[in-house]
């Protein structure tokens, strides 16, 4: 990988870009407090980050990435809408031994607005492709929000929806789930014999209850069980229609007919499919070949969970690099971060080492 | 020199040294009981450094040793990509433990990690914050936990007294090392069905970033028949 220096010079050369795109400027500590990462992303981050110990205040991380410091400034202090650029290093343990770096530069824009989220999609998109343009890049598009309306329109009992919901990304728990409430994969026998003995009136034998899960909270679960064994299996249709959709990967002018197509069984997807059209529309206008452009619908899936909406990644030839630039939506994090505010946002972060690594590889 | 890191102490040390002993080698420490330092007999080219059990997995990384006995857990805890750090050159049939995810005996909704992955979901909505485990093993309970889609957890480290945490509130579950189940059953603790981490056993391992040159590789070449081992390629 190119030197830092090359990565600096190639992050200035996007700054100035974003700066361009009408992006302020904003900075981010490199010392960040690890309880709000950590609570966010869990322990894939953990695993992920170099956590110090400050004697005064407490648990500290080198930044990861700059989109948590970034919303949290904007929702304490920005007016609306902002557009934000910045660049500067962040810091992923390796926890495999290879080439990629755990200090890298990371150059990123964040649009906050209100208005037509469709056009905010394809403005953030429409300037990265430009940038990257000259290095012929392989881009991806997906759009969580499109999985996730699928899901909350499945026919069957909330919890269900909820716990596809929370592992959308994780493909492989959320096929097991699937096949669970679909009734194509077997009750576990702890959980039958549990079911038995709930359903004969006996409360199985068990010690003393230890720690702060409480007999309510164990009660509100076995009440979730019972509820659960009682429903009706979700239908096969549904969990292949399901499938269709998760599957689907096609340019996107296909795709989206094929996803109009779904959604004549699965109408509470059509708002998140015409949000995809004004998404494509809008990527048109702006330049951006939209009959070449990938679509999968599983995009994304396996990042970090933040992304709620569009998302999008630019990769090199090379599978073993990893991506150029990635983005999306996340407008939850808003809410998360926001203490009972939230605003729609948007951005997508480029790797300026791997750009001049690419400009400087012999073509 | 062919370098043999050994633990220092205790019946680990002892049934080493049998091992060892069972097949001509007689290993021993130097001097009194308290010296570090080890004596070997009955081979030639071989130094024995006697170590904490815990830090030969590291030493073995830095190539300061050319083999090592530890325990399996320790080695794929401690480095990352074990595999390509050290090769394994044979089980030696003590030392079993099993790394094991436990939770109370009175969550009786709780049976396997299906179980406390939606505890866990649950959990954190009713607490404000994740289901906390407490561990010394963090990388092996992380990728397994990682590996079969649990979420909403968060490790904490514990480097002893594991079983007691959940009493002291300071986790909910652990994963900790047990061999019989004895202490979990005691401090009223149940394994989840399906959440055998790791069956962890002494292993002779090589390491792949030591010297081999200056005799060390022949060393280990000439005794590989004697301790009826097929020395990889390193």
């Amino acid at each position: 990988m190119a030197p830092k220096a090359a990565a600096l010079a190639e992050a200035e050369r996007l700054m100035e870009a974003f700066r361009r795109a009408g992006a302020l400027p904003v900075e981010a500590d490199i010392l960040q407090p690890a309880e709000v990462l950590l609570d966010l992303y869990g322990e894939d981050i953990r695993a992920r980050t170099y956590v110090t110990a400050d004697p005064l205040r407490g648990e500290m991380m080198l930044r990861p990435d700059f989109t948590v410091p970034v919303v949290q400034q904007h929702m304490t202090e920005g007016a609306e809408p902002a557009r934000y650029c910045y660049a500067g290093e962040v810091f992923r343990k390796q926890e495999h031994l290879s080439d990629r770096r755990s200090e890298y530069v990371q150059v990123g824009y964040e649009v906050f607005t209100r208005d037509d989220p469709a056009d905010a999609d394809a403005e953030v998109f429409s300037l990265f492709n430009a940038v990257l343009g000259d290095l012929h890049l392989r881009a991806a598009t997906g759009d969580i929000a499109i999985l996730m309306a699928a899901v909350r329109a499945l026919n069957t009992l909330p919890s269900r929806k909820a716990a596809l919901l929370r592992h959308i990304w994780r493909p492989r728990r959320f096929t097991q789930l699937l096949a669970r409430f679909g009734g194509t994969a077997p009750v576990p026998p702890t959980r039958a014999t549990l079911l038995e003995a709930l359903a004969a009136g006996r409360t199985p034998e068990a010690g003393p209850l230890l720690g702060l899960r409480s007999r309510a909270e164990i009660d509100a679960r076995l009440a979730a069980l019972r509820e659960d064994a009682a429903a009706p299996p979700i239908s096969a249709e549904e969990v292949a229609r399901l499938q269709d959709l998760l599957d689907l990967t096609a340019r996107s002018p296909a795709a989206l007919a094929q996803l109009r197509e779904l959604s004549r069984e699965m109408p509470a997807i059509l708002p998140a499919v015409d949000r995809m059209e004004a998404r494509l529309n809008a990527l048109a206008r702006r330049g951006v070949d939209v009959e070449a452009l990938d679509f999968e619908a599983s995009h994304g899936r396996t990042t970090l969970e933040y992304y709620d909406g569009f998302v999008f990644s630019f990769h090199a030839a090379d599978p073993a690099l990893p991506p150029v630039a990635s983005g999306g939506r996340y407008d939850a994090l808003t809410a998360v971060l926001g203490a009972g505010r939230s605003i729609p946002a948007v951005g997508g972060v480029i790797r300026p080492g791997l750009v001049a690594d690419l400009r400087g590889a012999p073509c | 020199m062919l370098k043999l890191g050994l633990p220092s102490k205790g019946r680990l040390m002892e049934q080493c040294f049998d091992w060892f002993g069972a097949r001509g080698i007689t290993l021993g420490r130097a001097g009194s009981d308290r010296e570090y330092a080890g004596r070997v007999e009955g081979a030639e080219g071989l130094e024995l450094v006697l170590l904490s059990a815990g830090e030969i997995p590291r030493e073995m990384a830095a190539g300061r040793i050319h083999m090592g006995v530890t325990g399996s857990d320790l080695v794929r805890d401690k480095l990352a990509d074990w595999d390509r750090q050290v090769a394994e050159l044979a089980p030696l049939g003590f030392g079993h433990a099993d790394l094991v995810i436990a939770v109370p005996a009175g969550w009786i909704d709780v049976d396997t990690l299906d179980d406390l992955d939606a505890a866990a979901a649950a959990f954190r909505r009713a607490h404000g914050h994740r289901l906390r485990i407490a561990t010394k093993y963090h990388r092996l309970v992380r990728d397994f936990l990682t590996e079969h889609g649990v979420a909403d957890y968060q490790l904490v480290d514990s480097q002893g007294a594991t079983e007691g945490t959940v009493k002291n509130l300071t986790a909910e579950a652990i994963a900790d090392i047990t061999s019989t189940g004895e202490t979990l059953r005691a401090n009223h603790l149940k394994i989840l069905a399906d959440g055998l981490v790791h069956q962890s056993q002494a292993v002779l391992y090589a390491a792949r970033g030591a010297d081999w040159g200056q005799g060390a590789g022949t060393a280990l070449a000439t005794l590989a028949p004697r301790l009826g081992i097929t020395v990889p390629a390193l």
